[in-house]
């Protein structure tokens, strides 16, 4: 599916800009659009190498795997297939509190390394696995208590109750969440109905380091 | 309510700077040299990423400056009217799962021309707050492990992105209506 919207994006693009009669627009956004990758990319070198090292720490302490046992009955529900105490429940855990607070760019290194780690436990390696799609779709719809951002924006115009927001919000990422999850598992039982995810070997869970 | 989650979140972040080293070392884990050996990770992981982005971010930019973006948007227009959906706010709908930078700055651009406390105001602040970037989500967390085939969770993003969006006009309605 990522294949079709990409080459649809590019084809619909570029089609608008010829009948426009102004194709030079899809050199020009194409080479801005690449300048905008490596930028992002740079910009999140700082942040990932910051928090990959803090987590490093976090779990040579055994703060992660503490983490997973404190909270795990929560994530089990959602991530059946995941060991109980593999370290990716830790950050799992990590990634969703962090969404949750808006904290933004401390939520993407550790979903990141929970992606990590539960490729460790993907038979497929080029395949997303169950709990992976199931991490997407928390993400891509967060719970959010705190939009920062857009509290910040509003006081910027003037806004008489710039916090108001703050309600909706909730209530809407709410909805978008559990739609999310209910979607997830639709899809998980038609895609895994017949083979479903086997439970990872023990030599999986002992951590390689 | 409002004052006790800023704290929280103000504290989250330097409370967790401050305690896992705090606790490693009490751990007797040799704090300085962990933080160097994790955070090598993340430069390779960060450079990693680059190729996927670059390839979305060309596809979604070449899609918005043809004018292909304002077509679709124009084009619901008045399918929304009817369903009593500002018509400004659609063109965040489609633009908030491609990019978060746009979007926001689509927001931004609401929020200044109609008022921050106006229906649209609201409602643009509340679906750029409730959603993510569905497609940067994708490319960053499938692309930092080299996943191919995504599955399904690219349907599953867009959906919720659907659902959330239609949840916030509506509860906007509701609330401030």
């Amino acid at each position: 599916m990522v294949n079709k919207i990409w080459l649809g994006l590019i084809i619909i693009g570029f089609a608008f800009a010829a009948v426009k009669g102004d194709i030079n627009l899809v050199t020009q956004a194409a080479f801005e659009g690449a300048a905008t990758g490596v930028t992002v990319c740079f910009g999140l070198i700082s942040v990932l190498v910051f928090w990959m090292g803090m987590m490093r720490m976090a779990e040579d302490a055994g703060l992660v795997k503490a983490i997973s046992k404190l909270l795990g009955p929560v994530v089990t529900y959602l991530f059946p297939d995941v060991p109980k105490n593999h370290p990716a429940m830790g950050y799992i855990l990590s990634n969703m509190s962090a969404n949750l607070l808006g904290l933004g760019n401390a939520a993407t290194p550790m979903g990141i390394k929970a992606m990590q780690e539960l490729q460790e436990l993907n038979p497929d390696k080029e395949t997303a696995s169950a709990a992976m799609c199931t991490l997407l779709a928390l993400n891509t719809a967060s719970i959010t208590l705190i939009p920062t951002t857009l509290i910040a924006i509003r006081l910027n115009f003037g806004s008489a109750n710039a916090a108001d927001i703050v309600g909706s919000t909730l209530l809407a990422t709410a909805i978008a969440t559990a739609a999310a999850i209910a979607a997830d598992r639709w899809y998980r039982h038609r895609t895994f109905r017949r083979t479903p995810n086997p439970p990872a070997p023990a030599s999986a869970i002992t951590m390689k380091r | 309510m409002l004052d006790w989650i800023n704290i929280i979140s103000a504290w989250a972040v330097p409370m967790m700077i401050a305690f896992i080293p705090l606790y490693a070392f009490m751990k007797k884990v040799p704090v300085y040299e962990s933080f160097v050996d994790g955070a090598k990770d993340g430069f390779s992981t960060a450079i990693g990423i680059i190729p996927h982005l670059v390839g979305m971010m060309v596809a979604i930019s070449v899609f918005r400056a043809s004018g292909a973006l304002e077509f679709f948007t124009g084009w619901m227009g008045p399918l929304l009217k009817m369903l009593h959906v500002p018509p400004e706010v659609m063109p965040l709908g489609i633009l908030r799962p491609l990019t978060g930078t746009g979007s926001l700055a689509f927001t931004t651009d609401l929020i200044k021309t109609y008022g921050p406390d106006s229906m649209i105001g609201r409602i643009a602040s509340t679906v750029q707050g409730s959603t993510d970037t569905t497609l940067y989500v994708l490319t960053v967390y499938f692309g930092a492990i080299g996943i191919r085939n995504g599955r399904y969770a690219l349907k599953v993003g867009l959906f919720s992105d659907a659902v959330g969006f239609v949840a916030a006009i509506a509860v906007c309605l509701l609330i401030f209506g």
